[in-house]
């Protein structure tokens, strides 16, 4: 075991997409708390498959795909969190037509300029191969940024998810603190889309928060367990991933998938337990 | 000057006025129950107060020293809540969230005022347990804790009882008194049980998409409005 551990950090490529996959998958369990909490999970998913089609221009215009994909799917962000904030639009549904309407975009410009080829797939679906050293650069300084803004505003963003009614009764700016969480759900999103892929990224969000709430019965202690989850899923995942050849994002969410059923079974028995 | 003084204010959305002609003043010390079927601008009327909400005429004032961000709310429960893994104390202490300025964390002073007022609504044993395990009346009591955290002196209470069993609702009922009558705190309350409204209160304001009745208790039990919508609801 160990043995493969010193091997693959003898790969830097490896090590440099360990970084990135660590400090990505915390930020994401994070912030995923307030987001399933909110009933906007959905946006996550939403704006991963916006990241689609701003990588799909990158790389048609040969811009650096960190540098493009992140004002146009940070916009998203902030207009899709104005649509679920709307009642006139069913919030749902209006994310699952940009969603949609960003991957057909997405195909299209692939299509015209360079063909459906391994770029393509390795956009969906992730690769470990993603990161140059200037990315893992940008990755620690934004990931930094988001780590501290919610450590910082981790009141504030626990009273908004709780009651943003009450919230705004005592003068909070509930509006500027769901921006927020929105931008910083994009910065993340953008960061993890290309070694997670653009179609597995939001499980980095979900599950972990998901999985903590089975078990967890305070807001810090559910956000500390999915920090601890996000980070070992990652691990095992990559490990995985290297060991048995597997693509490396969807073994991450496979690892995810497992720590979720082990919670809820263990939320179940303990229910059980308490009933008899 | 009163702690809420309404003149002339009616408020209503971009599809027509919800709630109009709206005089009235609440002063320190009282206990004040907005009454009104379903529909009939009470909702709209508590965004107003709260200051979420402009009105389209008129005026909403607070004064005598008290702050538009100084009131303490107890919303009614949401969807979102029924399910949200949060603690007890932590409920609690987030009705502080506004009392440090720009300071983001909370300090000695925050917590000891959260356990006083889990202590004074007689939760304090509960504060580390889960708030989704709660029963409907202690959760409503760690609301109200939360809410004291965010003030001393005006509480809004948004239909406090509703859902709550027999038993648990004249309990809340009792403890919101004991706030009023020897903690001297005002209490604004909307409710649906116009029963309760006229033994607990000292001012009712009955609407019905305006303000039709706004004084003491004792003149409103003489009002035809009053007998008629006491009288309804034995039928």
């Amino acid at each position: 075991m160990i043995a493969i551990i010193t091997e693959m950090l003898s790969y830097t490529f490896l090590v440099r997409a360990l970084i990135v996959g660590l400090l990505v998958s915390l930020c994401a369990s994070l912030l995923g708390a307030s987001l399933v909490l909110k009933r906007y999970s959905m946006i996550g998913d939403g704006l991963s498959h916006v990241g689609f089609g701003a990588l799909a221009i990158s790389l048609a215009t040969g811009t650096a795909p960190l540098t493009l994909s992140i004002p146009i799917v940070g916009v998203s962000a902030v207009f899709l969190l104005r649509i679920s904030e709307s009642s006139k639009i069913k919030g749902d549904a209006a994310i699952a037509l940009i969603s949609t309407s960003s991957l057909a975009l997405g195909a299209i410009i692939i299509a015209l300029t360079t063909g459906m080829n391994m770029d393509v797939c390795n956009f969906m679906f992730g690769s470990i191969l993603a990161m140059s050293v200037a990315d893992v650069r940008l990755s620690v300084a934004l990931s930094s940024v988001v780590i501290v803004l919610y450590i910082v505003f981790y009141n504030k963003i626990f009273a908004v998810t709780f009651d943003e009614t009450f919230s705004r009764a005592v003068g909070t700016k509930a509006g500027v603190y769901n921006m927020l969480l929105a931008i910083l759900t994009a910065i993340t999103i953008v960061l993890g889309m290309r070694m997670m892929g653009a179609l597995l990224i939001s499980a980095l969000i979900i599950f972990p928060s998901l999985a903590s709430m089975r078990i967890c019965k305070r807001f810090k202690s559910v956000i500390i367990c999915s920090a601890i989850v996000a980070l070992s899923a990652f691990c095992v995942g990559i490990v995985l991933s290297y060991w048995y050849s597997l693509p490396t994002g969807a073994s991450v969410v496979v690892v995810n998938l497992i720590i979720f059923i082990a919670f809820s079974c263990i939320n179940l028995i303990r229910g059980g337990l308490r009933k008899s | 000057m009163a702690f809420i003084t309404c003149s002339g204010a009616s408020f209503g959305y971009e599809t027509g006025v919800a709630v109009s002609d709206l005089d009235f003043a609440v002063n320190r010390g009282d206990y004040l129950c907005i009454v009104g079927e379903n529909g009939s601008g009470k909702s709209t009327l508590i965004r107003g107060i709260l200051r979420l909400k402009e009105p389209v005429t008129g005026r909403m004032q607070t004064g005598d020293d008290l702050k538009p961000d100084e009131i303490g709310y107890l919303p009614q429960q949401t969807v979102v809540q029924k399910d949200f893994p949060a603690g007890v104390f932590e409920v609690a202490l987030s009705g502080r969230q506004n009392r440090r300025g720009f300071i983001p964390f909370y300090g000695k002073r925050d917590k000891q005022a959260a356990l006083q007022n889990l202590e004074r609504l007689g939760v304090a044993e509960l504060k580390n347990r889960c708030y989704r395990e709660l029963s409907g009346g202690q959760q409503q009591r760690v609301l109200l804790a939360r809410a004291l955290c965010a003030t001393e002196k005006l509480l809004l209470l948004d239909e406090p009882v509703s859902g709550l069993d027999p038993l648990a609702t004249s309990e809340l009922y009792g403890l919101i008194e004991t706030l009023n009558r020897k903690e001297g705190l005002t209490i604004v309350m909307v409710s649906h049980d116009i029963r309760s409204a006229v033994e607990y209160a000292s001012h009712i304001l009955h609407l019905g998409n305006k303000q039709l009745f706004f004084g003491k208790t004792a003149d409103y039990l003489e009002t035809p409005l009053c007998k008629r919508f006491l009288g309804g609801e034995k039928s």
